[in-house]
């Protein structure tokens, strides 16, 4: 079955990714980028390098760009899904939705309405056996936002490598965060994935941080030899 | 051993992480043994060995189980206490000659429950997570427990430990499952 797999650019949707390719052939990636901040749906801090982890995977990419709107901008992610459905002849989409119902129930309508299966990967998964399996597959993934207590400033550009897994589950009990930061406590990217051909590297990034909400936006970046 | 029946559209397929994972975590936080067999693999010696059997759901476009209503013959016979989920209750109420008819809800619904049972645990309503397009219209020998504003949403055999629900409990409902296995397994 060939799919496409929504990607935000973070761990989540990169993992299911790779969980896809593992069970079906993924013939696309599927981004909406937007341009309101507060997005529920779509907006993360380096969404415009999907592109160059679409590349690192050697898939195409199909990306549209969103004002944002609640509730409308489902109608730019529908049309993504017709565009994927169009030039990649797609018979389902992925997403790394995890547990929020909000996104995923909208994922599921559009999926519906389009005649599409739709796939959750990590739907109610065991995060932490998820966040060890990120790590001791390959997955390079760093934090590029933190948007909670009691995250600081070292947090932005982190890599997710076992001590931070581990301070994770430290914040989770101190600080009831989810430990994937499926609450929106935290965000990533992933600089390289098992199915990557090569790596992502940071070259210049800049990073704002005040009063426990912070982004480290990636500037520049290139693929480099793995 | 609790028997967790994968009914999605072949083995180790990639809806089986979304649909049947998070029950075998349920059960398996219960405290009990599970085992995981697709539903090409069960059999009524299988069924019979369990404690009780589970029936999980499918993604909204799997439906190649009601293809094969053969695989499900050893429902009627079986002596274990048998919980469908989504496409499980389909195939329960299809075995003792239920029908299917088109109806979609996907999302939080309110479930109003109609008849007093101990799955609900006293309560008289709740939300529940919902993803189908199928829904079913019970047969005589099993009673509605619950409805949502669309379609049946809980069932029971009325003499055997056979039941279901439409809506998924693994979300925002694990108590459900949990429930159905301290009621059956008293």
């Amino acid at each position: 079955m060939r799919l496409g797999v929504l990607c935000s650019g973070g761990k989540d949707s990169l993992f299911a990714c790779w969980r896809a390719m593992q069970k079906e052939e993924v013939a696309c990636l599927i981004t909406v980028v937007s341009r309101n901040p507060e997005s529920y749906m779509f907006h993360t801090p380096n969404i415009r390098l999907a592109a160059l982890q679409a590349d690192a995977a050697g898939l195409p990419l199909v990306e549209v760009v969103t004002a944002g709107v609640e509730e409308a901008e489902l109608d730019d992610l529908a049309r993504a899904i017709g565009i994927a459905v169009a030039d990649y002849d797609i018979e389902g989409v992925v997403s790394g939705a995890i547990l929020s119902v909000y996104q995923a129930a909208r994922i599921q309508r559009i999926c519906h309405t389009l005649g599409l299966w739709c796939f959750n990967p990590l739907w109610h998964t065991d995060q932490q056996a998820y966040m060890e399996a990120l790590v001791d597959a390959g997955f390079g993934v760093l934090v590029s936002g933190v948007f909670s207590e009691p995250f600081d400033e070292r947090w932005l550009g982190r890599v997710i490598d076992r001590a931070a897994i581990d301070d994770l589950r430290t914040f989770a009990r101190t600080h009831r965060i989810s430990l994937t930061g499926e609450g929106g406590e935290l965000e990533t990217f992933v600089f390289d994935a098992p199915f990557f051909s090569r790596r992502i590297e940071v070259v210049d990034a800049a990073v704002s941080y005040r009063n426990f909400r912070g982004t480290y936006r990636i500037r520049n970046a290139r693929l480099v030899e793995k | 051993m609790i028997l967790v029946v994968d009914l999605c559209y072949r083995p180790g397929s990639l809806s089986a992480y979304e649909f049947v994972d998070p029950i075998t975590a349920i059960v398996r936080g219960s405290g009990r043994d599970v085992r995981t067999c697709h539903y090409a693999q069960v059999d009524a010696a299988l069924a019979g060995a369990a404690e009780a059997v589970i029936l999980c759901g499918t993604a909204l476009r799997d439906q190649g189980y009601a293809g094969h209503p053969d695989r499900f013959a050893w429902i009627r016979g079986c002596a274990r206490p048998v919980f469908g989920i989504c496409a499980g209750l389909q195939v329960i109420g299809r075995a003792f000659g239920g029908s299917l008819a088109a109806c979609t809800e996907i999302g939080m619904t309110p479930v109003r429950v109609v008849r007093d049972d101990p799955l609900f645990a006293d309560r008289a309503h709740f939300e529940a997570y919902t993803l189908h397009s199928i829904a079913l219209d019970p047969p005589a020998e099993l009673e509605v427990l619950a409805v949502s504003g669309a379609c049946v949403q809980a069932v029971r055999h009325r003499t055997r430990p056979i039941g279901g629900v439409l809506f998924h409990p693994e979300v925002r409902n694990p108590w459900i499952v949990e429930r159905f296995l301290e009621c059956s397994l008293q």
